[in-house]
């Protein structure tokens, strides 16, 4: 997908006066947020176990060659493959490679952030095979054409209305007159139209939420059970995921899991979660002849020791998302690529270019929501201090905000002529707003007055102030 | 393939600012993963047998699972049965070919067609042998297999498990202790698959439904040893 984060300001204003969006938004408020808290309340050891989840991840990525390489012999020993990939087009080679060795006309999908991360569908598409989304909100905006807008729940912005639009319009095996008003309808319709996508699939491509060095298993975590059907069905099985998604043990699987579901819907554990390990074995009765796991950096290894290291202990829990003022005011698809909220403003600039990421680091009140409610502790608020001060030092902010911290770290470091002009201006800014106190318009500031008043100074600095009352005391 | 996988470990080393591990080093990260600790537990599951089973009930029940417990295998049957009347679902039912499903006397119901094998596209009712059940959050756990078939835990509307009451434990962490004692470390089958309640989905309006792609119902029937 083509990243549009560089117009995030434009994005964002449309997405303020789409009133469908705003209702969509305004349930998401009553929604995960409570019950999360309703989960966390229940569970006395949670920010107990948010310490021991932390501690996992980072145990890992401290030595995450040696974890990768032992995931890899035991993916191995099960007769399994793993295939490495550096880079977004390797990754969409090598799958496309699979499956087209398979003679694959369809793929089904689990719902996979990393699938999105390369395109795969495009890709797939392109070359003649059809991917099949099978969770229902990723299979919703497959119809509709559009990214996903949330982690964990990528048809958010939507209502009936426009989901029932998009089946009246692909679905033509159905009678056109029929009932589709209601989320049981529209359901009812998508799982019988998917259930024969399942049976007929050649291969199944999912994500993983972690990877296990100690067995070799990858772990899907779902509601729906669609990820089952997708690697229990077809003839092969795909799993991309990114090197940072593996864990020591299950026992440390386990240890996750206990704050992955309880941090993104406030469930206390998701309906499905499932340890794949291989592929059929030779008594089974079920389950694919081929067991691929695409492992991909992308950006990854460059994060790892840099001050966005922290952001790979991320588990896509989405509650970050769920917290942000920003994102609950503009949605997902304002922030322009895969990945939106608080924890894409971090990591998108680190995937695609901070040259590309534009207002981004600045698309935040550092309200400090994000790092109050992130499971994983990923201090969400400093990273996006760090960006803001990478942009600064390279140049690429906004040129006024440029100029004008500029022209304040040139008088700051000269306080004589620091207090005069300070002193100028207040007396200035004193006698013309002596009258009502405060500014309706002020020039090179019109887009905070635009919204507000600005108060008039009383017309002496804080340090006049301060010396007329006799300075420090000592 | 080779390259990059040399490639991808090269850039996380050099990341990491050293070479390959020391030996000492990798020596104590294997003893990590051969002697897998657990964690910290939630004190929830860390109560006797009846509490166990008891919050285990209550667990499941609180996810839209709804469950049965009965003296013995003896009385499975019927309570089947009853089940598919009062839902109005078809008495045909497919069974794992699982020695705990196998042992339960199912010709004595002339109301229930059994017949037995994996999951298949019009199967409308499975019965599946659960390798155990987890207190805490009413999850239960099992293992695909020739007993145990995946396809039978997902492809039916209606998913009947059964589980012994001895074997409700109070976390997952006793639960992995089972398999690798009773599986062998390596013993792990392809699938090992933890469900709590049917299946869901909250993707349209955040309007929870359940039956998504997976059973509509699940129905867990907790099995007493048989009276001496
Ligand atoms: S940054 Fe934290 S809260 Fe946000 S998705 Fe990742 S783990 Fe969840």
């Amino acid at each position: 997908m083509d990243s549009t984060a560089h117009t995030f300001k434009s994005n964002a204003l449309e997405a303020l006066g789409d009133t469908r969006l705003q209702d969509a938004l305004g349930r998401l408020g009553h929604g995960f947020p409570v019950k999360r808290k309703a989960a966390v309340e229940r569970m006395p050891e949670f920010e107990a176990l948010r310490d021991a989840a932390r501690d996992i991840k980072d145990h890992v990525l401290g030595h995450l060659d040696f974890y990768l390489e032992r995931f890899e012999a035991r993916v191995h020993e099960r007769g399994g493959h793993v295939h490495w990939c550096a880079d977004a087009a390797a990754a969409r080679e090598t799958i496309v490679g699979i499956c087209r060795a398979a003679g694959a006309r369809t793929v089904t999908k689990a719902k996979s952030m990393i699938g999105e991360e390369i395109a795969i569908n495009e890709h797939l598409a392109a070359a003649g095979i059809e991917p099949v989304e099978t969770d229902l909100g990723e299979y919703i905006i497959q119809l509709r054409r559009e990214p996903p807008s949330h982690l964990i729940a990528p048809a958010i912005h939507l209502a009936k209305g426009d989901v029932a639009e998009a089946f009246r319009n692909e679905h033509k095996q159905f009678p056109g007159d029929r009932p589709l008003d209601e989320p049981r309808n529209l359901l009812d319709e998508a799982r019988s139209v998917l259930r024969e996508r399942f049976l007929a699939a050649d291969v199944g491509l999912t994500g993983a939420n972690m990877l296990i060095a100690e067995t070799g298993s990858i772990v899907l975590v779902t509601n729906e059970g669609n990820a089952d059907l997708t690697h229990t069905l077809p003839r092969v099985h795909v799993v991309v995921a990114s090197i940072e998604k593996v864990v020591p043990t299950l026992e440390d699987a386990t240890a996750v899991l206990r704050v992955l579901a309880r941090s993104a819907t406030g469930q206390e554990m998701s309906v499905y979660n499932t340890f794949v390990t291989g592929p059929r074995r030779p008594d089974d009765p079920d389950g694919p002849d081929e067991f691929h796991v695409v492992l991909l950096d992308n950006g990854r290894s460059a994060m790892l020791g840099s001050e966005f290291h922290d952001m790979l202990r991320c588990i896509r829990c989405g509650a970050c998302l769920n917290h942000c003022p920003v994102y609950r005011s503009v949605g997902g698809h304002a922030y322009g690529w895969v990945y939106s909220g608080p924890m894409g403003k971090v990591l998108v600039p680190n995937l695609i270019g901070i040259e590309n990421a534009g207002d981004l680091p600045n698309a935040s009140t550092l309200c400090g929501r994000c790092e109050e409610v992130c499971p994983m502790r990923i201090p969400l608020p400093r990273m996006l201090r760090d960006w803001r001060e990478r942009q600064f030092d390279r140049g690429l902010g906004p040129a006024p905000a440029r100029y004008a911290l500029k022209a304040w770290a040139f008088l700051a470091r000269r306080p004589a002529l620091y207090r005069r002009v300070t002193a100028l201006q207040a007396a200035m800014l004193g006698a013309l707003g002596r009258r009502r106190g405060a500014f309706r318009h002020m020039p090179l500031a019109g887009g905070w007055t635009a919204a507000r008043d600005l108060p008039a100074p009383q017309g002496r600095t804080f340090q006049q102030m301060w010396s007329d009352r006799g300075g420090p005391r000592s | 393939m080779t390259d990059s996988r040399a490639a991808t470990l090269g850039a996380i080393r050099a990341a990491l600012g050293r070479g390959p591990l020391p030996d000492q080093e990798t020596a104590a990260l294997e003893a990590r993963l051969a002697n897998p600790a657990a964690g910290v537990v939630p004190g929830r599951g860390r109560v006797d047998a009846e509490a166990r089973i008891a919050l285990f009930i209550a667990e499941a029940e609180r996810v839209s699972a709804t469950t049965a417990r009965v003296a013995g295998p003896e009385a499975v049957p019927a309570v089947v049965a009853r089940f598919l009347r009062e839902h109005n679902l078809p008495s045909t039912v497919k069974l794992a070919p699982d020695p705990q499903v196998r042992s339960i006397p199912w010709s004595q119901q002339s109301a229930l067609t059994v017949t037995e094998g994996h999951g298949e596209k019009d199967d409308v009712v499975g019965v599946t042998g659960a390798f155990c059940g987890v207190a805490e959050t009413g999850t239960l756990v099992l293992l695909s297999g020739p007993e145990s078939p995946s396809t039978l835990d997902f492809l039916p509307d209606t998913h009947i498990a059964l589980v012994p009451a001895a074997r409700i434990f109070g976390t997952y962490e006793e639960a992995w202790e089972r398999v690798r004692a009773e599986r062998g470390a390596d013993g792990l089958p392809r699938a090992v698959h933890w469900i709590t309640g049917p299946s869901r989905t909250a993707d349209i309006e955040q309007t929870l439904l359940l039956g998504a792609h997976g059973p509509r119902r699940l129905h867990v029937v907790i099995v007493d040893a048989r009276a001496p």
